[in-house]
């Protein structure tokens, strides 16, 4: 476990407010989604999953085809399809098309896809302004941090914290009624809408029949994006791609209810090209970046492919006991909770967090709420299975093998088992569970204090189970 | 260039040829259920309520124009160009600018005005959402703009919910370069998971069902 994902995990847990904030929030996600995919509300949810399921397969199996389509019928619409394999090409498109354009002022609506190839600080550094206009990315913005949460991207933020940030960024009276912050919020953002050449959104969907980009949000602010300047660039995941507009059918009925516990969200866009004769608004140009930036890595493997599945729907984070524990920042990258242990080092190489696979309990209750019926505990089992191979490459695992070994010989050998437990009774002393915090070294330095230090064993039985089992 | 290496990549991996066929996409079953109209209206009523939104039923289009009157009484409105909205006389009331067909002026309108006043392409009584396709008669910004949107409806366009709107209209594109969903006002709970309306879009949703 690298030094830093260990030191976060150490402050959200010993951060009583935070902990309260991240239980709070994802407690309510996760009850609304139960009530509204209950069987007497919603009979078909199970259908529904597994029809969603089978189109991402279908589609993810068939990538390349679906891609040219969708790319087909954008062009029809007078759009067009970039490819960009990277962060630095997708920030180089948009720089040259604000060159081109004139263009200085950029509106953004929230997309993980483009926190993803930090393109904010990419046009920023480049002298454009590149605003967040969805309320918790805006937020986040002014407070240089990442999204904690898929879709509640600031749901470690007071409202103090953000009056402070209001305060200070905008020079506003300081407010703390959220219904205040949020008025403040809009007339500012209003007048960006108003003002930017370039709106840039991400996609939930892109429908390869129609060439059509689909939004899904509540405040408004993707529509704005996406009407009211002259240009609209969207960016997308290439495995953003369904097949036609009726499968909406099933993944909007899906999408909404796992994610906020809505049957719908409240704004829905199907946007297919810029805007045409006749139509009275819209943007003249229209742009879809199609963004690699390694999805294409983990397509070769089949059984982890589903991955790509994914609707960012949040669920997994909301039902997830590790992620609810250490939040959304103890995560190396964009992405949190299960979803962010498995994509995480895929797209990036496991190298890059090899703990990262194990931080989950394995309890499975990710892979029970997916609405895409991600299998992720399986993925993560395989993802382990990588890291040890790579490992075992490496040859740094040599103690963990030998405690394995010795650990498994105990196990298959009754007698030395028993002898061990009754030891290990004797050491400790019954009854307080602070036996570990009272141990002297090495149990508390060394390599297991990361574990044993938010953890103690419970306090240990007069009897051993196998014990009352004899004398039963 | 990009592009070509993306997609070879994609095809590499995915063990396939450049256009090679693929098989059928997995079915996906539309289920149109029978349900009777007045029904359908209860239930869009009920739904759009739910959401802190305002239904009402009136029975012929000049009552639709004396709710509306009613509603703007004193205040500014656009009214889209849709041709449902000059028959019931609602473009026609004071305070009510509409035939606009520039962007300039309809985005310097929407931006200043209370209320912005459409009609609907079709609703669904399922989730209480409006279908908005944008044409001459129907902008995006009327719905968006102003902090209150009131849709005049007539009950026919009323649906059942999304499968009966992609079985009469699988394909949006052909019609339209945007087509909307709209589910209630406008709202987040960004700051501590507390509910606030109107925060970019409309935080008042008035649907007047006529008939
Ligand atoms: S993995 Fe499944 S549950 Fe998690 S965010 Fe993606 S779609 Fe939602």
């Amino acid at each position: 476990m690298s030094v830093e994902f260990d030191q976060k995990i150490h402050d959200t847990l010993a951060n009583a407010s935070l902990q309260l904030a991240i239980y709070t929030a994802t407690g309510r996600l996760k009850e609304k989604r139960i009530e509204v995919t209950a069987e007497n509300v919603l009979p078909d949810y199970q259908e529904l999953r597994t029809q969603a399921n089978a189109l991402k397969k279908h589609t993810i199996d068939n990538l390349d085809h679906y891609l040219e389509e969708f790319e087909r019928n954008v062009e029809a619409y007078g759009g067009k399809v970039v490819y960009c394999k990277d962060a630095t090409e997708v920030s180089d498109f948009v720089l040259d098309l604000a060159k081109r354009r004139g263009s200085k002022l950029i509106v953004k609506s929230k997309s993980m896809t483009t926190e993803e190839v930090d393109l904010n600080e990419r046009l920023e550094h480049h002298g454009l302004e590149s605003v967040e206009t969805d309320l918790g990315e805006y937020i986040l913005q002014l407070a240089h941090e990442k999204p904690y949460h898929i879709v509640a991207p600031a749901l470690h933020k007071t409202r103090y914290d953000v009056a402070d940030l209001f305060t200070k960024a905008l020079h506003v009276a300081r407010e703390t009624v959220p219904e205040k912050l949020t008025l403040i919020a809009r007339g500012v953002l209003r007048e960006k809408f108003l003002k930017a050449d370039i709106g840039i959104s991400g996609a939930n969907f892109l429908i390869a029949d129609s060439g059509a980009v689909v939004l899904v949000e509540n405040e408004g602010n993707a529509r704005l994006t996406t009407s009211a300047p002259k240009i609209h660039v969207a960016v997308a995941g290439i495995e953003k791609v369904i097949p036609r507009a009726r499968d909406l059918a099933v993944f909007l009925k899906l999408l909404a209810r796992s994610a906020t516990g809505q049957l719908l969200s409240v704004y829905t866009s199907f946007l297919a090209g810029p805007r045409r004769v006749g139509e009275v608004d819209g943007p003249e140009e229209f742009y879809v970046v199609l963004l690699d930036n390694g999805r294409t890595r983990l397509l070769p493997d089949r059984s982890k492919r589903e991955s790509l599945y994914c609707i960012r729907c949040g669920a997994c984070l909301n039902t997830c006991p590790v992620y609810r524990k250490i939040g959304g920042h103890s995560f190396p990258w964009v992405y949190s909770g299960p979803i962010g242990a498995i994509i995480t080092p895929q797209f990036m190489g496991i190298s890059h967090e090899p703990a990262l696979p194990f931080a989950s309990s394995l309890c499975g209750a990710c892979g029970e709420v997916c609405p895409v019926k991600i299998d992720i505990p399986k993925v993560l089992l395989e993802l382990r299975g990588d890291v040890k191979k790579m490992e075992a490459r490496e040859g740094q695992n040599r103690m963990e093998k030998l405690a394995f070994r010795v650990f498994a010989w105990v196990m298959t050998h009754p007698r030395i088992y028993e002898m061990a437990g009754r030891l290990a009774a004797s050491v400790a002393p019954a009854g307080d569970g602070k036996w570990i915090g009272s141990l002297p070294a090495p149990m508390s330095v060394g390599p297991m204090k990361a574990w044993l230090s938010e953890r103690d064993l419970p306090p240990s039985p007069s009897k051993s189970f196998r014990e009352m089992w004899r004398n039963r | 260039m990009s592009r070509d290496n993306i997609l070879h990549k994609v095809r590499t991996a995915l063990g396939r040829s450049a256009a090679q066929a693929v098989a059928d996409v997995p079915p996906v079953r539309l289920r149109v259920p029978e349900a009777a109209m007045e029904d359908r209206i209860a239930l869009m009523m009920a739904r759009v309520e739910a959401l802190a939104g305002k239904a009402v039923r009136v029975p012929t289009m000049e009552a639709a124009r004396e709710f509306v009157a009613g509603i703007i009484a004193g205040k500014t409105a656009v009214a889209s160009n849709a041709p449902y909205l000059e028959e019931c006389g609602v473009t026609g009331l004071p305070g009510v600018r509409s035939g606009i067909r520039e962007v300039g002026e309809l985005t310097e309108v929407c931006a200043k005005v209370d209320i912005g006043i459409t009609s609907a392409d079709y609703a669904l009584s399922d989730t209480g959402t409006l279908v908005m396709l944008a044409s001459p008669a129907e902008s995006r910004l009327v719905s968006l703009l102003p902090p209150a949107h009131l849709a005049v409806v007539p009950v026919e366009r009323i649906l059942t919910g999304l499968d009966e709107l992609f079985t009469i209209l699988p394909n949006p594109a052909a019609q339209t370069s945007s087509m909307v969903l709209i589910t209630g006002p406008s709202r987040t709970a960004d700051i501590e998971q507390i509910l606030v309306r109107g925060v970019h879009g409309p935080g008042q949703v008035t649907v007047v069902i006529v008939g």
